[in-house]
């Protein structure tokens, strides 16, 4: 996994609520046996037509908006527990995503593949969605390291919650199962002692 | 004192990592073939075996067709699928139901009836109805694709552990009234995010009185919420559904497990982070309206108005009812339908085929309903035929499918067309969920079966 660094980016506003994992990457993108290739259908449904001609009023298909850091309404990633989903978000390039609220299954997914779920407030958001429709270019920055994000249209910031394991992880690039994998011993320990064996 | 989940998920403490998750141990794993390929390719990027290969059980379900199953899957990029998941449990050697073992089937109604799912256990698969299991009393949760390698290579997970709610459902269920309509007016009234970070256990009179099926499909529907998982308490009802199956405990361990099952349930003291209290009494058939779990609504209720919604959902909800080809405020009941689907882990078993067959015994099929009638499991179809309900269903111009997750996400060819309305017993609405441009409507198999016979939205 690359190590995670401190971003500043522009944005991509999403303004909708619940988006779902199924709009996030259809069921029949998941047919696939490898990682790749997801960023090209994400939000398929949304992004492209019938005949897969990109729909020029979403978000993703107009040139006003670009960045790696996507933003979008509360609940972002309920539904499946699909890592296509992390994966297209990532396969597109983003490597934030920010939201006043996540389904707890993308948010795993989503760092477990280096990209990081940042929560803010809906008074936070709402003032990102503002600034980007007056300043397509306004600018972000996230700095993992002091677990900030500043609005820099507005000079706004706020701090989020990561915990420390996880924190390290992407700022070293090291991921779970090297952790794991530490800790075997453990793991026989546990099942010797355990109060049932199935 | 501490509540069901607090005992499970301490049980299976491995060892907490310092100022992060837990290392959580898993008594079993259930693996498909859509979410599993990566993560078998990363275990042989790192050389690794799998640790538990006897805690491991593998089915084809997600992307295979409910016809001709018999004949080689037509698809080519889901029979490389589904052919890469049979050449990774014979490489790691594990056991596979592929297609066609009469253990076939979706990966949560077979570990159930197989007896793999038990109380007191922690159970994972890549799929978040993977809270299904949580009938039993088990810590059941869906987990992603990188966690099924985490699985895979060290038999534990890391997590942080959730909060905890206990949701109460006081008094008894009205006629006609199962165990679908209890989830959908929940998530109805907690929305569909009100449970996230929360573990659920589902408790009361209402949740008591339903079959290990009915518990299996509120379970299953918890991560509508946004729960992780829910879980109800081991009792008889539990125990007598067990007995006898083939992975289930015999002989003495079966005493042995029923001893500690029995110790399995919530301390009267004990602190939920969150209660929630709920009138079964008052739950009505229920059917959705939108394009998620928690736009749903009694069968004979109204659409809400757009002044009810808060200001940041207007956008979502004007979008989810433009999709549908709704009005705020508009009555569903008498809106013709097209197609109608009974299956999916959410009401795949035989319990919803039983209330199906029983309401259309004598009736006929309406002529513009397409009606696609797919059991969970070759077990399920088994039974339906042993009781007489294939015949029963037949006569009523229906026919049954093959076991798969079908239209449900509809990865094989049983896609809803675009346009069209489906009354599904399965489990999401979301746009496109079932076929790109469909319009699901969610509801129990009564509902499913009256919309069948009649062609329209109409109360059972």
């Amino acid at each position: 996994m690359q190590k995670f660094q401190t971003i500043t980016s522009t944005y991509v506003p999403l303004p909708i609520e619940n988006v779902d994992t199924d709009q996030i990457i259809p069921a029949r993108f998941l047919k696939a046996t490898t990682r790749e290739g997801f960023g090209n259908n994400l939000f398929a449904d949304w992004r492209y037509d019938k005949e897969g001609n990109p729909k020029p009023d979403f978000v993703l298909n107009d040139p006003t908006y670009s960045g790696e850091i996507l933003v979008a309404g509360k609940n972002f990633g309920s539904g499946s527990s699909r890592e296509h989903a992390a994966w297209a978000i990532a396969g597109y390039g983003f490597k934030v995503v920010v939201s006043s609220f996540f389904a707890d299954i993308f948010r795993n997914n989503a760092l477990n593949n280096g990209v990081l779920p940042v929560v803010v407030s809906s008074n936070f958001l709402n003032s990102l969605f503002e600034s980007v429709q007056k300043n397509p270019k306004a600018t972000i920055t996230v700095n993992l390291e002091a677990q900030t994000i500043r609005n820099n249209e507005t000079g706004e910031q706020e701090s989020f919650e990561i915990n420390a394991y996880k924190k390290e992880c992407l700022l070293k690039g090291l991921d779970d199962i090297d952790y794991l994998l530490s800790n075997k011993d453990k793991i026989e320990t546990y099942e010797k002692k355990r109060p049932f064996v199935y | 004192m501490k509540t069901l989940f607090e005992k499970i998920w301490d049980a299976h403490v491995v060892t907490e990592v310092k100022d992060g998750p837990t290392q959580l141990y898993i008594d079993r794993h259930l693996v498909h073939e859509v979410t599993s390929p990566q993560a078998f390719a990363g275990l042989r990027a790192r050389g690794l075996k799998v640790f538990r290969p006897e805690q491991t059980t593998l089915t084809a379900d997600h992307n295979i067709p409910t016809m001709h199953q018999d004949q080689p899957i037509r698809d080519e990029v889901s029979r490389f699928q589904v052919d890469t998941l049979a050449k990774n449990a014979r490489d790691f050697g594990l056991t596979y139901y592929g297609l066609n073992n009469p253990k076939n089937g979706i990966v949560h109604v077979i570990g159930p009836e197989n007896g793999y799912s038990q109380p007191g256990m922690t159970i994972v698969c890549g799929d978040s109805h993977t809270s299904t299991h949580g009938a039993f009393g088990a810590i059941a949760f869906g987990i992603g694709t990188s966690e099924v390698e985490m699985v895979l290579a060290s038999q534990c997970i890391l997590q942080t552990r959730p909060k905890t709610m206990r949701i109460n459902f006081e008094g008894k269920l009205a006629d006609g009234v199962g165990a679908k309509d209890m989830a959908l007016y929940m998530i109805s009234q907690l929305t569909t995010g009100g449970a996230t970070g929360y573990f659920v256990e589902y408790s009361g009179e209402a949740v008591r009185n339903l079959s290990m099926e009915g518990r299996m499909t509120l379970c299953n529907l918890s991560i509508e919420m946004g729960a992780r998982g829910g879980l109800v308490a081991p009792d008889e009802t539990t125990f007598a559904y067990l007995k006898g199956r083939e992975y289930a405990p015999k002989g003495d361990r079966w005493e042995q497990a029923i001893a500690y099952w029995k110790t399995l349930k919530t301390d009267e003291s004990a602190k939920f982070d969150k209660e929630v209290t709920i009138d079964a009494t008052q739950i009505k058939p229920m059917i959705t309206y939108g394009t998620n779990p928690g736009m749903g609504m009694p069968i004979d209720g109204s659409i809400p108005e757009l002044e009810s919604v808060d200001t940041a959902g207007k956008i979502t909800f004007e979008k989810a009812l433009n999709y549908m080809g709704f009005k705020p405020g508009e009555k569903l009941l008498g809106k013709p339908i097209d197609y109608v689907f009974l299956g999916s882990c959410t009401n795949g078993r035989i319990e919803d085929f039983r209330v199906f067959a029983n309401y259309v015994r004598g009736k006929k099929k309406a002529d513009n309903v397409t009606a696609w009638l797919v059991p969970g499991s070759w077990q399920v179809r088994k039974q339906i035929e042993a009781e007489g309900l294939d015949k029963i269903l037949e006569e009523a111009g229906f026919e049954l499918r093959q076991p798969g997750c079908s239209a449900c996400l509809a990865m094989n060819d049983d896609k809803i067309p675009a346009g069209k309305y489906a009354v599904s017993t399965s489990n999401r609405n979301f746009e496109g969920r079932q076929g790109p441009g469909s319009r699901t409507i969610l509801a129990g198999p009564l509902v499913a079966a009256a919309a069948a016979v009649t062609g329209k939205i109409s109360l059972p």
